[in-house]
């Protein structure tokens, strides 16, 4: 009790702004008790119950310290119940692996989407998402590596809007000068700890001068602090055209929440899929980990033909942060060889699982079978996706 | 027809060369727009250009030059306000020889044009806290809808799609949607989806023939109009309309005025060009405008004569005379 105590005091004192990032942090990883990590898991709606427990079998394969602790949010209820419980777990626990809550339209306009009332309770400023071309998949674009960081509670996504006169709507977007700085230092500084050379804000500061163009100046003033790293900046609409055609020529991005929305998805797109590429948001004292395009894919969910890949390069994430990093370099690279060698038409979780099992001598197998078209990612996108 | 600055009058010059060559029942009455003070003390542009505009109806735009600290607003902001111009219109169609990662492209994004995020409200509350208003109405949402249908059937396309976010920005993209659901009502021949904003862009990288129609708000039309462009090669290829009220259609090329080569002959009218056949369809000479476009696409894909952007090293004036020969054997 009073080791533990300690831990817990020594982890106050010892707060690291990045939590996680930061190469080697002395605070210690929340929730550690007797050696094993508890971690908040949340299914979320559609795909997300199935693709979590797919992480949760390889990690039992591979013996991963960590426990779950399931958190059910029912989204078609109108109460915040069923979300107070999950945040107060996250809080107690201190990380989250989650997949997909949906937001459904029928419900009042007051009712918030949940994913975004959990990013901004528990302030998880910074989306990173880090796109790049995997061995293995055909895409029309080559040697990707591009860092989204996107910042993830204010923009376009405060929900603050009324009905000013019958038929006349407003919708606010809110740029604040020291949310654009956290972003933007978080930017640098990522960008400082990876050895990335050039970071580009993304922005439409031409149309929205004081908006954007507060963000834009923002960025600046951090970018002077960091002289060692290229400094540019890219209308959205430039950007985009660009990533279509040469997406090689960027290395990080920083953007405003909607922007990155819309980057981030192109981004994946280009990889090969929503199913391919993991997401995290860091907050300072807490970070939750899910894909990085935030699909429920109700329309294949049960039918055993979502790719694993992003959420399982999600949990790699989760485990790299929690100072697992064998653990995360194990499944990681079962993961990539997984998908070089099985090229064409299927990738069992069961030969995932085989691979994880190679490198760590266990020997249970179980037959979880899934199959997706020879096309990464190819069954996910062509159904409604919601969050 | 309004020539523009930098590569406009050039381009421009080059159009009119082909239409004379395909013998289109057009007579051109250029214009320039640079703004004016008016009475009042507000900026307008020139009350010759906006009468020959009144009584046209039709015009066609090159690039226009928007000088810092001349003391007005943008001339394309001004054209938009003066004649309502409510329906940005650009249809993507991949061209053969001009080889972009992505084929089979064939799409018409359709942008609300007066309102959304680009009603230039914005104001600091307090220091270091800055709000920027997107503005939703019933009357626009229901006139781009309606824009989009009649588009989509004049055209004979299968299906309309609503982009939007109404997930995050509930009561705003929520009037949008319900607008264009209401005007698909009276549309049912022709199929309506919605589909949310960033799953449109992560298929449209994957696959953009799924595509036919899109609708949308402002901000998510200009990113999505560009995304496309960029699919099919540029905006050095890329037409575009703009439909206003009153039956008044400014068509024009949504490049920049390339001061660099300016006068040079060496720019690419093809923009020009294809945003001069939409015009010709818009105002159904569709023999006139299916030849110029076979002709545009026939020197594209033979790739003998090509200007520098596409990757040639013809000369615009070359590029034109290639066309026009061409234009006049398929007389």
């Amino acid at each position: 009790m009073a080791a533990h105590s300690a831990v817990l005091s020594a982890s106050k004192i010892m707060n690291p702004f990045w939590v996680g990032r930061l190469g080697n942090t002395a605070k210690p990883p929340p929730a550690k008790y007797g050696g094993r990590h508890t971690v908040t898991l949340i299914p979320g709606d559609g795909i997300g119950p199935e693709l979590l427990n797919h992480v949760r079998e390889v990690f039992r394969f591979a013996c991963v310290p960590v426990d779950f602790e399931m958190v059910n949010v029912n989204s078609a209820l109108e109460t915040d119940d069923d979300m107070n419980n999950a945040i107060t777990a996250i809080r107690r626990n201190g990380v989250a692996l989650k997949g997909n809550i949906e937001t459904k339209h029928t419900l009042p306009a007051s009712v918030k989407s949940r994913n975004n009332v959990l990013r901004t309770s528990l302030d998880l400023y910074a989306n990173v998402m880090h796109c790049q071309s995997l061995p293995g998949v055909q895409t029309r674009h080559k040697n990707i590596d591009i860092m989204i960081i996107r910042e993830n509670t204010e923009g376009e996504y405060s929900s603050l809007e009324h009905e000013s006169v019958s038929g006349v709507v407003e919708s606010l977007k809110i740029i604040t000068r020291n949310n654009s700085i956290r972003i933007a230092d978080y930017a640098f500084k990522l960008a400082r700890e990876r050895g990335r050379r050039r970071v580009t804000a993304v922005h439409k500061a031409n149309i929205m001068k004081l908006a954007d163009g507060l963000f834009l100046q923002c960025c600046r003033e951090v970018a002077s602090g960091y002289p060692d790293i290229t400094f540019d900046s890219m209308i959205v609409d430039n950007t985009t055209m660009q990533l279509v055609s040469k997406p090689q020529q960027f290395d990080v991005m920083v953007m405003p929440n909607l922007y990155g929305n819309v980057v981030s998805n192109v981004c994946a797109g280009l990889v090969g899929g929503p199913g391919l590429v993991p997401g995290a948001n860091y907050g300072r004292d807490y970070a939750v980990f899910e894909t990085a395009t935030r699909n429920t894919g109700k329309s294949i969910a049960e039918k055993n033909i979502a790719n694993p890949t992003a959420m399982l390069l999600a949990s790699c994430l989760m485990l790299d942060h929690l100072n697992l990093n064998d653990y995360a370099s194990l499944i990681r690279n079962a993961v990539l060889t997984t998908m070089n060698e099985t090229r064409v038409t299927q990738l069992c979780a069961e030969q995932c699982c085989c691979e994880v099992a190679r490198g760590n001598l266990c020997c249970n197998l179980t037959r979880i079978h899934i199959s997706f078209p020879a096309k990464l990612g190819n069954e996910m996108r062509v159904h409604t996706i919601h969050f | 027809m309004i020539p523009g600055d930098g590569i406009g009058p050039e381009i421009s010059a080059a159009v009119m060369k082909i239409f004379e060559a395909a013998k289109a029942p057009i007579t051109w009455e250029e214009r320039n727009v640079t703004a004016i003070k008016g009475p009042g003390g507000r900026w307008m542009i020139p009350p010759d250009a906006k009468e020959s505009m009144d009584r046209s109806k039709i015009g066609l735009k090159g690039p226009l030059k928007t000088p810092i600290a001349a003391g007005h607003p943008s001339m394309n902001l001004l054209l938009r306000k003066t004649f309502d111009l409510y329906a940005n219109v650009r249809p993507c169609v991949s061209i053969e020889g001009y080889k972009t990662p992505y084929t089979d492209v064939d799409l018409v994004t359709i942008r609300e044009n007066t309102e959304g995020e680009y009603s230039g409200i914005e104001h600091m509350i307090v220091d270091g806290v800055v709000q920027s208003i997107k503005l939703i109405t019933e009357n626009a949402s229901r006139r781009i809808a309606e824009y989009a249908f009649e588009y989509a059937r004049n055209n004979k396309r299968m299906s309309v799609t609503a982009v939007h976010k109404a997930n995050i920005m509930r009561m705003s993209d929520g009037l949008f949607l319900r607008k264009c659901r209401e005007v698909a009502e009276n549309y049912k021949d022709i199929k309506f989806t919605e589909m949310y904003l960033d799953t449109v862009c992560l298929n449209m990288v994957q696959d953009p023939t799924q595509f036919d129609v899109l609708v949308m708000p402002n901000l998510y039309g200009d990113i999505l109009s560009d995304l496309c462009a960029g699919l099919i090669g540029g905006l050095g290829v890329t037409p575009s309309g703009n439909i206003g009220a009153n039956g008044v259609a400014i068509f024009e090329s949504v490049h920049g005025t390339a001061p660099d080569i300016a006068g040079m002959d060496l720019a690419n009218p093809t923009a020009l060009l294809l945003s001069a056949v939409m015009m010709l369809r818009h105002m159904g000479l569709h023999d006139h405008a299916d030849k110029i476009q076979t002709a545009c696409f026939d020197t594209i894909r033979d790739k003998k004569v090509l200007t520098k952007d596409l990757g040639g090293s013809a000369k615009c004036s070359e590029f034109t005379a290639e066309i026009c020969r061409r234009v006049q054997d398929l007389s």
